[in-house]
């Protein structure tokens, strides 16, 4: 059953887009840190510039969202299922946006350029300084943990409510409508 | 079904991790390896673990701007922080038992480009895949019966490894010296300068010295106690900066770019791109070396790694050396300020 009530065209185009690039990004960024093959170092070069564009999209994402707003859950759908909708959309939101900035803040304290490509590179964000950068540097393989897991809870939820419930919440980001 | 779609996508996750795959060459296990040759180094780099930090500038003559786009190439004067090392994983080893020498730089161009090169004194590395140096290291394991590596480990890895004899020839009948000062220092790994018109030049550098070596027999340098380089570096610096040049060495065709245990011929064409200029030395606990990371493949834009795969190697099992020392600043405290002290 499909309710109507949509994600703008703008919402769905982001979130199907970002959706790829973090997917692609964790499984970069996991394969990254657990290879010495030559793949390292094209791996290392598409995670760094990845993360930034994700961390623009996200912010861009967050003021859509914030302006537009979502459509309402269900009416029915039980107090803790739409508690748990809303804490991890906020989780999630947090993490796209700490988890580059995280990345670039360990570069920043670990002292190391942060190459985007070729000449281009960003500033220094943090003090040079080794405890900054293991605890940034950890925090940065945690939260990508949580990260992932909390996307993995996000897509069996959307596919609970395009199963089980069939309740139309998958739908408003699914549907090719406009 | 929804059970079976976010069971693949953790297991994927996993798989990716090398979860599944024991046998995989990750910067983990090489890290930990390096760390089993006696005693991991908490708080130091798990190899070069003994050196000093260097400052200084590499001046550039521009000879180098034909070949490479890269801004520190281009005639001016470029601060450095570099560091001496012994080729080591233990960081209090006597100075007379490393046979590798190392010197790393870090060179900033004023637009913040860096480039970061670890080099060391032998003309060729000992092994030319990560696999074979994960291999050579484990066969430096310490027996723990004996307290030292098992001999037998290390025949076994070089009767099974001949393209290592040519640096086991250089480590038994290159000379030993007494200084880090007259040592040429190589980077052995192969990479690609790119000019203005777009052009890839395969080349592989050397920083060259300018003073004569002080040639010594092995038996006399334990005479001279376990830290001789410190000082007898600092001792020339007291005296004025050291000079090197960094020469490029152009790659003819048929030359390896992916085999660092072969030496390029002698007669390839060599360019002199500048000099740098050590000026003084810190001490590495305090120094400024300390905090970085001397990954060959930060480049600048000009620069790129060559297809050698000790390169992304290097780049990985380094990266993963600096997350655990930096972790570990405890385990090597800084100096404390002296109350009162001009600092």
């Amino acid at each position: 059953m499909d309710t109507g009530e949509h994600f703008s065209p703008l919402q769905r185009g982001l979130h199907w887009l970002m959706a790829a690039m973090v997917v692609a990004m964790l499984f970069i960024g996991i394969g990254m840190v657990s290879t010495l093959h030559p793949r390292f170092l094209t791996l290392i070069a598409i995670h760094k510039p990845l993360g930034i564009a994700i961390l623009v999209l996200a912010v861009l994402r967050l003021v859509v969202r914030l302006r537009r707003g979502a459509p309402p859950l269900p009416a029915d759908l039980p107090w803790w299922m739409a508690f748990g909708a809303r804490a991890s959309h906020v989780l999630l939101y947090t993490l796209l946006i700490v988890m580059p900035l995280l990345g670039w803040s360990m570069l920043s304290a670990g002292g190391y350029p942060i190459v985007l490509y070729g000449p281009i590179h960003l500033p220094q964000i943090m003090p040079h300084d080794d405890t900054l950068h293991a605890i940034l540097r950890s925090a940065h393989t945690w939260l990508a943990w949580l990260l992932f897991a909390t996307i993995l809870l996000h897509v069996a939820a959307a596919l609970f409510h395009a199963l089980i419930r069939r309740d139309g919440v998958f739908q408003s980001m699914a549907s090719w409508r406009s | 079904m929804i059970g079976l779609v976010v069971s693949a996508g953790a297991a994927a996750f996993a798989y990716t991790a090398g979860w599944f795959s024991p046998n995989r060459l990750t910067p983990e296990r090489m890290v930990d390896a390096l760390g089993r040759r006696g005693g991991d180094p908490l708080g130091h780099r798990r190899n070069h673990s003994k050196g000093i930090c260097f400052t200084g500038v590499f001046v550039a003559n521009g000879a180098g701007a034909r070949l490479s786009t890269a801004p520190m190439l281009a005639a001016g004067q470029y601060p450095v922080i570099g560091r001496f090392a012994i080729a080591t994983g233990n960081p209090d080893a006597p100075d007379a038992t490393g046979r590798v020498r190392s010197m790393a730089v870090r060179i900033v161009a004023p637009d913040g480009q860096e480039w970061r090169s670890g080099m060391n004194d032998s003309p060729m590395f000992v092994v030319a895949t990560p696999r074979a140096f994960y291999q050579l290291t484990l066969a430096q394991d310490i027996d723990p019966a004996t307290g030292k590596p098992n001999p037998a480990a290390m025949k076994q890895f070089l009767a099974s490894h001949p393209e290592s004899a040519r640096f086991a020839e250089w480590a038994r009948n290159a000379p030993w010296t007494t200084s880090y000062a007259d040592q040429t220092y190589n980077s052995l790994d192969a990479f690609r300068l790119i000019d203005a018109a777009g052009q890839g030049h395969l080349v592989r550098w050397a920083m060259v010295p300018t003073v004569g070596p002080h040639i010594v027999p092995h038996a006399e340098l334990a005479a001279l106690g376990p830290n001789f380089l410190e000082p007898d570096l600092k001792r020339r610096l007291a005296q004025g900066p050291l000079r090197w040049h960094l020469v490029v060495t152009l790659a003819s065709a048929g030359d390896p770019s992916n085999d660092a245990t072969r030496a390029w011929p002698d007669d390839r064409p060599h360019v002199d791109v500048g000099t740098l200029v050590v000026q003084h030395a810190q001490d590495e606990v305090d120094g400024p070396c300390r905090d970085y990371n001397y990954d060959p493949t930060i480049l600048p834009a000009g620069i790129q790694p060559s297809d050698d795969p000790l390169l992304a190697a290097r780049s990985a099992a380094y990266a993963e050396s600096f997350d655990r020392r930096t972790a570990e600043a405890a385990d090597y405290p800084r100096t404390p300020a002296k109350p009162g002290g001009a600092h």
